[in-house]
């Protein structure tokens, strides 16, 4: 369909007509912490709205309480006009509010059909053919008899929009939908969503990525720390404009200077191939990977493609059988058969993708999260922990990298995930590492911590420590990375350059273009 | 999902008086159990709170009487209360106990005429290396083939239970105990002394003590109790921090039966004199109660035992002089357990009415 045209009907649409909801006043507070303080918010039929702002900025609060998940403290919400109040989901659906969440709740083992029939009224045969109208009535292809788990990540949100939208939605929300997707995979969400625009539904589109939204939205409402800072016409302001009132102050960049790497490598995988221990993760085919000290070599790649199996085998969670040790080196030992704790012995550090439960125990104090991978570091004395040794390195921690906490005290479970990840990134750069491998190091990260984070990995490289990113944000990975691996269904392609990396290279790596001919038809779901 | 009228939501950040919360109210519970219960058999209430709960502290000898149960569950639940805090479940407390107490005995029994001071403490080594063999099993299935160590060391009781039975009417019965099943008596180097000059309270409160201390410095302040804590809360940071799972179990489970097979020699060494069919009243499953009762904490077990130790005596003396069923006792350890870990419940978490949260949100 021609993109021109249909921009041009919104306009029309979006500007007519009274709002479709409307919030007024808005605030609710969490104990002692206020996630939405008088948010006002109006989205018309046809619209598609976007809501800007960094993490924590309280984007989701202000969604679940549209949703209904739990109501405002204070504040009124208008639905065609009239005052309604929700009080659960369903009673939101009822009233035509369908949401996208950014986390997919779909059984693995079920088909398409069946997992929509679980919350779907209508049988398995009557949905698999209006599943197939909506498929094409709205562009999102999609097999309902193939099971969730053979299904790209691409797929799997096109059948949760469907899910949504077999309930008939006035209004959608959809939370961060780009950030599963790949590079490719963005411009067909986006065709969807402008069709669902032209036939009179209204999208609330949450995102903290400017381009596609000066690309996509009709108006925006950005939200900083709670409130409402302004509601511009994103295609109107440039994205310096709308990263400015987002962030309050402008975006800081890392310095960097060119690397400087060593001869020898500090981490190696030789050919290591591994299937997963999860029935449905991915497993590793024959992965070459040198990283060489003084570089950063970063992985991109939609989640799902590996990453969670290298990490752990890098890591020592996984572990590879004694007569295949050699195929994982670090310093030149081969050391796969080795344990976490071994492998910190020879010099790695390691800051996990989960933060809660595994870079970190949540019932425990910040000081006894020190001790977690800290203990090396004089901590323990004939057995014993030295417990002003312990608490001082949390705070050095705390302090070094503005991690707001009460004190060393405070139990991890207690901090946002934000402030937790900074805490973890710290101590593990503390530990003095000769390597260290981050995954996603600074996701859910506000903006000016991200910063703080990714010039403390490039000072660390400069110190000579080979850095592995694995990373599904590509700007970040633009930003430290001096040569970047796309990791695409456990194969990883070969090494890209700081000058070759473009977003469209990248991007057709993600989808698999490194492959040979031969392994090109497992593309084509991508 | 089944939706219920009440949602039970977690209370968050915990303060210290909460934590004495959950144990007041289980002790306050089971006083009223027993008055209740003693009622139900024609005891007066004002009798049955007298027998049960202030007769036991009534008199020296009684308050000997005390100590010396009180060792055994002190020993023993400070060990489980390890490994529970580790996640590893060890049960069979009762079943290392007895094969405690049956190492302890092979010394004094072969050198029967010994007169030397080091039998005391060769007795100790040799009831706490069984109590481990023991539990050692269960580590070792575990371990290797993935067995449930619940099942598994609970069932060890029963097989120790009829080894001790098959031991003392066999191969360890007194050749000159005119067949009754039990051992020859132990020399003299083989008893415990006794604390006070009278009573039966021996040594073993103090070992108890000292134990005490000991696992509150592993718990607190030591590496490895770090660890074992670690891989009980969160088992995947324990894996991130390469703190090896393996290991924590075979400590876990190491730690209860030494601790287990020490009290079990205390007991043969102590008050019995002689290993018999019955050897303990169920000290190891009382432990179990009587650990988490403390909530799993060195001091907390501390108390917990104690109070635990004068519903052993106070059941004992009203079994004498009121006539009531020993089966009181039981119920009563029961009820505290159960009634504890009710009190947890409500005082980790709060229970809401759906209703009201709805009406809430309409207001």
């Amino acid at each position: 369909m021609g993109m021109a045209v249909t921009a041009a009907c919104h306009l029309r649409s979006a500007d007519a007509g009274p709002p479709l909801l409307e919030l007024g006043g808005v605030t609710k507070a969490f104990q002692t912490v206020v996630a939405n303080r008088d948010v006002s918010l109006a989205i018309r039929p046809g619209e598609i709205h976007a809501v800007l702002g960094e993490n924590g900025a309280g984007k989701s609060t202000l969604m679940k309480m549209i949703y209904g998940v739990f109501p405002p403290d204070a504040g009124e919400m208008r639905w065609n006009g009239e005052t309604v109040v929700l009080t659960s989901p369903a009673q939101a659906r009822k009233l035509g509010i369908g949401m996208v969440f950014q986390h997919f709740s779909l059984f693995e083992s079920l088909t398409v059909a069946e997992n929509i029939s679980l919350t779907v009224p209508g049988g398995v045969a009557r949905l698999t053919t209006r599943i197939r109208e909506i498929g094409q009535r709205f562009s999102l292809p999609v097999n309902p008899v193939a099971l969730v788990h053979s299904l790209s990540v691409g797929e799997r949100q096109r059948v949760e929009i469907i899910r949504c939208l077999l309930q008939e939605p006035r209004l959608i929300i959809m939370d961060e939908p780009t950030s599963v997707l790949p590079p490719s995979g963005i411009p067909a969400l986006f065709d969807t969503i402008r069709e669902l625009a032209a036939q009179g539904c209204a999208v609330l589109f949450i995102s903290h990525k400017l381009e596609e939204i000066r690309s996509l939205c009709h108006g925006a409402t950005v939200m900083r720390a709670g409130e409402v800072v302004a509601t511009v016409d994103p295609r109107r302001a440039s994205a310096s404009e709308l990263a400015h009132l987002m962030i309050g102050r402008e975006i800081p960049h890392p310095k960097r200077s060119a690397p400087t790497p060593g001869r020898d490598p500090v981490l190696e995988l030789r050919g290591l191939s591994q299937p997963s221990d999860d029935p449905f993760g991915t497993g590793l085919h024959d992965v070459d990977l040198r990283l060489y000290p003084g570089e950063i070599v970063g992985i991109a790649g939609i989640s799902g493609n590996g990453q969670k199996e290298l990490a752990a085998l890098l890591s020592g969670e996984a572990v590879l059988d004694r007569g295949r040790r050699d195929l994982v080196r670090i310093l030149g030992s081969g050391c796969g058969d080795m344990d976490a704790s071994r492998r910190r012995d020879l010099g790695l550090a390691f800051v996990p993708e989960d933060r809660n439960g595994r870079g970190s125990v949540p019932e425990m104090t910040l000081a006894e999260n020190a001790l977690l991978t800290g203990h090396a570091q004089g901590m323990v004395r004939r057995g014993l922990i030295e417990r002003s040794r312990m608490r001082a390195f949390a705070e050095t921690c705390i302090r070094e990298m503005g991690v707001r906490c009460t004190g060393a005290d405070a139990e991890a479970r207690s901090l946002s995930g934000g402030n937790l990840q900074k805490f973890i990134m710290g101590r593990e750069i503390r530990l003095k590492p000769k390597v260290l491998v981050a995954a996603q190091p600074t996701w859910g990260v506000d903006v000016g911590a991200a910063a703080l984070i990714r010039q403390q990995l490039i000072d660390l490289r400069d110190a000579g420590v080979g850095i592995l990113v694995i990373s599904e944000e590509l700007d970040e990975l633009f930003e430290v990375s001096d040569r970047i691996h796309v990791l695409f269904r456990g194969r990883l392609s070969p090494a890209l350059g700081r000058a070759e990396a473009t977003v469209s290279t990248i991007g057709d790596y993600m989808t698999g273009g490194f492959l040979s001919p031969d392994a090109t038809e497992a593309r084509a779901t991508a | 999902m089944m939706r219920l009228p009440w949602i039970v939501e977690p209370r968050i950040g915990r303060t210290g008086p909460r934590a004495l919360l959950a144990p007041l109210i289980a002790v306050a519970t089971t006083i009223l159990a027993a008055v209740v219960l003693m009622s139900s058999q024609g005891v007066a209430p004002s009798r049955a709170i007298w027998q049960l709960y202030i007769a036991p502290l009534s008199s020296l000898y009684n308050l000997s009487e005390v100590l010396l149960k009180m060792a055994p569950l002190l020993i023993i639940a400070q060990a489980l209360a390890i490994g529970f805090r580790a996640k590893v479940w060890n049960i069979g407390a009762e079943g290392q106990l007895l094969l405690g107490a049956i190492g302890g005995s092979l010394l004094p029994l072969w050198f029967n005429d010994s007169v030397n001071p080091m039998m005391l403490p060769a007795m100790a080594l040799c009831g706490m290396l069984f109590g481990i063999g023991w539990a050692a099993l269960a580590a070792f299935l575990r371990t290797r083939f993935n067995a449930n160590e619940i099942l598994v060391t609970l069932m060890l009781n029963s097989i120790a239970l009829q080894l001790l039975y098959y031991l003392v009417s066999g191969p360890l019965r007194d050749p000159y105990g005119f067949n009754f099943p039990q051992s020859a008596l132990f020399p003299q180097v083989a008893m415990l002394p006794s604390l006070f000059g009278m009573g039966r309270a021996n040594v073993s409160i103090i070992v108890a003590l000292l134990a005490t201390v000991a696992a509150w410095i592993f718990v607190e302040r030591s590496m490895t109790g770090y660890k074992l804590q670690v891989g009980g809360v969160a088992p995947d940071a324990a894996r991130y921090a390469g703190f090896r799972e393996k290991r924590a179990v075979w400590l876990s489970l190491c730690i209860g039966g030494a601790a287990a097979g020490l009290a079990g020699v205390f007991e043969v060494a102590g008050p019995l004199g002689q290993l018999q069919r019955v050897v303990s009243p169920g000290y190891g499953f009382a432990a179990i109660i009587v650990a988490f009762l403390g909530g799993l904490n060195a001091i907390g077990i501390l108390f917990a035992a104690f109070f635990m130790a004068v519903i052993y005596v106070g059941g004992d003396m009203a079994q004498a002089s009121a006539g009531v069923p020993y089966a009181v006792n039981t119920s009563l350890q029961g009820v505290l357990l159960v009634s504890y870990i009710a009190a947890r419940l409500f005082v980790d978490y709060r229970v809401r009415w759906r209703r009201d949260i709805t009406q809430q949100g309409a207001n």
